[in-house]
Order: C-alpha cells, then structure tokens, then sequence
C-alpha cells in the first residue's frame, strides 16, 4: 500500500520517538511573529539556549500593526511588541522582513510569497492558520508558545501521529461560489470538531483546478474544521507558483521541483477516512453564528432552535442567535451589516481583491456601512496598486489601508463598536472576535464582503451582480 | 531538569457553561498585547465574566462560593480556536490546575501538558454530575488521580477519565516539558537535517 503525503513527509522528518511515545519531528521551517514569540525567546534566554538553524526561521509583523501609519502604532503595548520582536531577530540572527522591508505581511502570506512554503517540508508557527501552508503541499502545524521554544532551540518539536481524512471534491463550482464557499460548506458537513486527530488532505478535480491563491483559503480553515493541519498535494501549478521567488534555490530547479512532486500522496495512500462532496451542489455560504460550522446558504433560512433535533443542539443555537441578535427561522439574506471587511489571511491576497474589484467597480458602499479593505502583504498592496484596485475600492467607499491581520482579530486600532455586525472574509466568527465584546461577524467570501457592503446587508452576490446560478 | 511528578491534582471545582468555549474567550485579542505571561490569570475569561460597562456579570468565576477552585470543568471542545498559549497560561496564572471537560481541542490540549495542567476527558453525564455536585456543593474536593484515570470527590463520585496516553506519561513521569529530551537528541536532529537536504547549515 502506498503513503499519503502527510505520511511521506511525517517519515522524512522523524527524528525518533520519545520516552512518552510521541514523535520528535523535525520542522524545516518556522516563522514567527509578534505575538506568540516573545515570551519563547525569554524562555530561550532563560534556558541560556541559542537558536538551532537562524537561517531557517523567519519573522514578521502583523498582528498588532496599525493599518493607517503601520510604523507608528499609538498603542504603547504594541510598540513594545515591535520593539521586542526586532530585538530577538537581532539577537538571535533571525531574518525579520520589517516594515520597512516592503515584504511585511500576515505571516502565512508572505511565506508562500517569498517562497519559503515549499512541498515535502514541515512548517511551524505560533499561530493555528499555519494550515494555509498545506496548499503546496507541505505540513504545517500551529503551535504554542512554549513549542515556539522547542522549535527555536531545537529545530524539532514532540507530537502525536495524526489520522487522515481525504476530502475529495469534484465537479464544477456554480458562478458566485468560491474556495471560501468550498470550505465554509466543508466545515458545515464535517462540524467544527470533526477534524479533531485529522490532517485533512483535499483533493478531487475541483482543487486540481484550483488557484494556489485558492488552495490557501481553503487550507486555512482546516484549524476551523478541527483538523491539525490541512493540504492540497502539489503539482503543476505549485511548481509554477513558487519558480523565482527569492527562497527557491533555482540552480538545480528541475531537481527540486521533482523532489517536491514526488511527496504527493500515492494512487493507492492508505487514508483513514474519505468523503466525498459534489462541487455543483455547493452555494455562496455564510455563517448565522458564532462557531465557524454555524453555516447557511445565502439561499436559505437561520435555523430554528425549534427544529433541533437534541437539546445540546437546541441550547447552542439559542445562545448563538441571543449573541447574534437575529431572529430564527428568518432568512439570512437581508440582515443589516454595520462594516464590511476585505482582508485577512484567508482572504487578504491579490486574486481575492482583483475578484471583489472586478464586482465593485462603479458601484457604492451603501450610506452607513463603514467599510475597509486591508491587504494580506505589503506586495500585495502594491500589486493592488500597479492594477488600479485600490483606486476601485477608494470610489466605491471603501478605506484603502495598509498591510496586516486588522480586523480580522482585531489587536490593532481596527474593532468593531459595541454590536455591530461585519460581513467579514476572515475566518472566525467567535464571540468577541473583532474587538467588541458584543461585536457580530458573519464570514464569506470577498465577493459575497462587496455585496453586501453595497446592499447594506447580507445578500446573495449572485443576484446583485446578476450571476446566472 | 529534574520535573514534577504531576500523579494527582486536588482542589474544589467550578462549572463553566458553553460548548466550544475558544481560546479567544478565555484570554480575549486585546490582553495578548504582552510580552510577558505574567499577570494573564486576572484577564482570564474577561468578556464573559464583564459586561461592556466593566460590571461584574453572573458568570461562575465571579461567584464568591467558587472564590479559590482550582478545577475547571467544562463542555465539549473546550479551548478551540487560536492556538494562543495566553489561553492555558491565564487559566494557569488564574489558579487552575486542572480541566476537566467532555472533549478538548487539541492544541489548547497540548499547550496545557506542556504547562503541566492535566485536561482529562470525562463523558457528557459525569460532567453534568460533577456539575450539579459542586453547585450544591463548592466545597466539594475533587481529585483526579492519572494513575488511575479515575476522578473521586469527597461527595463519594468515582468517575473514569480518559486522556491521551502520551500527555498522561508526561505528567505522571515528570516528563511533560519536552525540552530537556529534544535537546539531548542534537546528533540525531543534525543528521536529520543532513538528510532533508533541504536544511543548509
Ligand atoms: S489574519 Fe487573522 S487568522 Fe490570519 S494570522 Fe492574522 S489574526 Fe490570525
């Protein structure tokens, strides 16, 4: 019987077992970033220990950088956090794409962008949308803060084998629906505890087909899904991807590429799990509360605790229709948004703009609706404003900001006020989530964002843009 | 590094309620703004135990009777979410020195054995049992034994737990911070790193 990937790669990175039973594995790449690495390094400095492999570990800031003046946060605290973390580069040999590198970005941006998310590797951040890496192919865990130490001081880190779950899509996706509507529809299916002990491998014709812009967001959401890690196994258009940026060693391209083909998962993998989804039969989705499985058609109604089939099930769509404040058994679609926000690791990249801009375009933000658009990378930002999106968001009302993770959580100046309701193309919709306690955040796709921000509520992009279904 | 045994963890308990609670509602976004894990604890659960105004709500950490437990118990799917070790710490910090819940998320779990915080699974009925025996009673003990895997009250429950093997190895073993053995193993992490080929020194 053949490998999966996950296998393949498992395997080559195994360093031993450990007297508990887990596994050493060795991580060829971690990125770190303002907010969960501090503390590793004083734990580091503590320890009196040295980073193991400087040159495989990569920084940058995004969490907590403003997105008007990036480089003068007002917030004490997050000077500080910029402070600390261009000290432990500096003092440690870590390179560091500041704000000033013109490469600054959410980390699982600039990680593919400048090539160092490569196939058959492991990749370790502290952060849980790690996963987005899985889309060439590689395995990518988020972690804690004290793994960030293992991982800084050893290169390696313990775990535990994971199952895997092949999640295979095929089919044609109907006009309107996209990668974000694929995996909001998956984790719709599967629950957001479904993928707890998984990696998810997606595969089918539909990811074949898939951009690796596209790839990424539904990779990202494996961590919403439950799933420890989630990939698409690489290909063609992987190879393409990556040949040129700055980390890809070119000389001996042809080899490299072969190396990284051949991690694919083989015909005949052993998979613990396989489901199967049509792609014809899934529809713009967007979530009605407060888990990321707490999805809907746009097409259809916010469920009734009524209609609950357990009394757990009863209860959790009560709380999350009282934190919602919408009424159950009511359509979706049409429900009042406040803001609308086009950004994000899952949705912060220059296709997900081209593709909102291109629905935008002469068109206004409805009166009230406070609207922002923040790339996912300074270069995206910039390949933004070469094509002349930034001009199309500016004239339909939106704010045009600079790069980061913004609203996405929120530890920047970007927060909702009090209840207010955001169609968001971010990728979690927990209570609290985007910097008010009462704050509301219904996640969908950056088109679905553009429909809404210009109807002044939830609305079924396919008919405001006059897509035939 | 000579660790805790971590064999059995005693205190009195305390019932938060919910489903999916996640990391980002333990220790919301904004106290992450540290670079230091000090002073977590008293943020720990912070929107839910304040509403908007900073007025104390009726959340069970607020509840005097509960003033001192070191045992959170909880529902389902506990700790998803972010994988933000400010979460575990501020539990940590906050005083706890043990989760007991009907299913963890995995990194929040991992994160915890790290911290030497044990998470033990108990089924859907024994939580709701515990939960019902410390609202009667906050003066409860409860002790949950990992040898054993069983959890004992002083109100006479005897309940089985379960955790992952690897995470019960490390506490009782004194084993649950990894770093001293991942260390110890350099010749063999280099020659991985030779191996991958990919790792340039
Ligand atoms: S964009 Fe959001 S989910 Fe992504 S890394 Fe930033 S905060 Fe995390």
């Amino acid at each position: 019987m053949g490998k999966s990937l996950f296998q393949k790669v498992w395997d080559s990175h195994t360093v031993g077992t450990l007297a508990d039973g887990r596994t050493q594995l060795f991580i060829g790449t971690h990125l770190i970033h303002e907010v969960t690495s501090p503390q590793a390094f004083g734990m580091l400095r503590d320890l009196g220990l040295q980073v193991k492999y400087p040159q495989r570990t990569f920084a940058t800031v995004d969490h907590i950088v403003p997105t008007i003046n990036q480089d003068a946060p007002q917030d004490p605290l997050a000077a500080e956090m910029m402070q600390a973390l261009r000290k432990n580069c500096d003092d440690f040999g870590v390179t560091y794409f500041d704000l000033s590198s013109g490469k600054q970005g959410i980390v699982h941006v600039v990680g593919p962008e400048q090539g160092i998310t490569q196939p058959g590797t492991t990749i370790a951040c502290g952060d849980s949308h790690t996963a987005t890496h899985g889309a060439f192919g590689a395995i990518a865990f988020g972690i804690g803060t004290t793994q960030v130490r293992d991982v800084l001081a050893t290169q390696t880190m313990a775990l535990e084998p994971l199952k895997v779950r092949r999640i295979e899509v095929n089919g044609q996706l109907h006009p309107g629906v996209y990668a974000k509507d694929v995996i909001l529809h998956i984790i719709r299916l599967l629950g957001a505890k479904g993928g707890i002990g998984y990696a998810y491998e997606y595969a089918g014709d539909l990811f074949d087909r898939m951009s690796m812009e596209e790839r990424m967001t539904v990779c990202n959401m494996s961590i919403e899904g439950g799933a420890r890690c989630g990939y698409v196994n690489p290909d063609a258009k992987t190879v393409a991807y990556l040949s040129g940026r700055p980390y890809v060693d070119m000389d001996n391209f042809e080899a490299t590429a072969a190396r990284w083909l051949s991690f694919a998962s083989d015909a005949d993998a052993h998979y613990d799990d396989i489901v199967r989804i049509d792609a014809a039969g899934i529809e713009p989705t967007v979530t009605w509360g407060i888990s990321p499985d707490h999805g809907v058609a746009i097409s259809e109604n916010i469920p009734d605790p009524a209609n609950a089939v357990t009394e757990i099930e009863k209860q959790s769509i009560e709380e999350a229709l009282a934190y919602m404040k919408i009424p159950a058994g009511t359509p979706i679609k049409g429900v009042k948004i406040d803001v609308a926000f086009l950004g994000s690791c899952t949705n912060g990249r220059f296709s997900d703009f081209q593709e909102a801009a291109k629905y935008l375009k002469g068109r206004k933000v409805a009166a009230g609706v406070h609207a922002i658009a923040v790339p996912g990378s300074q270069i995206v930002a910039i390949q933004c404003e070469k094509a002349g999106l930034d001009q199309i968001f500016r004239d339909a009302g939106f704010e045009w900001r600079a790069a980061g993770c913004s609203m996405c959580l929120a530890m920047n100046p970007d927060k909702l006020v009090g209840d207010q309701l955001c169609a968001s193309s971010s990728n979690r919709n927990f209570k609290g989530r985007q910097g008010s306690s009462t704050g509301r955040t219904v996640l969908m796709s950056p088109v679905m964002v553009v429909a809404a921000a210009i109807e002044g509520c939830l609305a079924d992009a396919r008919q405001v843009f006059g897509l035939v279904p | 590094m000579a660790l805790e045994q971590i064999k059995q963890v005693s205190g009195r308990g305390v019932f938060v309620p919910g489903a999916d609670i996640d990391t980002d509602r333990i220790i919301p976004a904004r106290f992450m703004k540290c670079v230091t894990f000090d002073g977590l604890g008293e943020y720990a659960f912070y929107d839910v135990r304040f509403d908007p105004q900073g007025n104390p709500t009726t959340h069970p950490l607020n509840d005097p009777r509960f003033a001192g437990a070191g045992i959170l118990i909880a529902g389902s799917n506990f700790g998803c979410g972010s994988s933000r070790e400010h979460a575990p710490q501020s539990l940590k910090k906050y005083g706890f020195n043990a989760v007991i819940a009907e299913s963890f998320a995995e990194i929040f779990n991992g994160n915890c054995t790290t911290l030497a915080m044990p998470c033990v699974v108990a089924s859907v009925a024994d939580v709701s049992a515990l939960r019902a025996a410390v609202e009667a009673d906050p003066q409860m003990q409860i002790t949950i034994n990992l040898e054993t895997l069983r959890i004992s009250t002083s109100a006479g429950h005897d309940i089985a737990v379960t955790m992952p093997e690897s995470a019960r190895d490390a506490l009782t073993a004194g084993r649950w911070d990894p770093i001293q053995e991942l260390l110890d193993n350099n010749d063999r992490i280099e020659e991985r790193a030779r191996a991958l080929g990919y790792v340039s020194h």
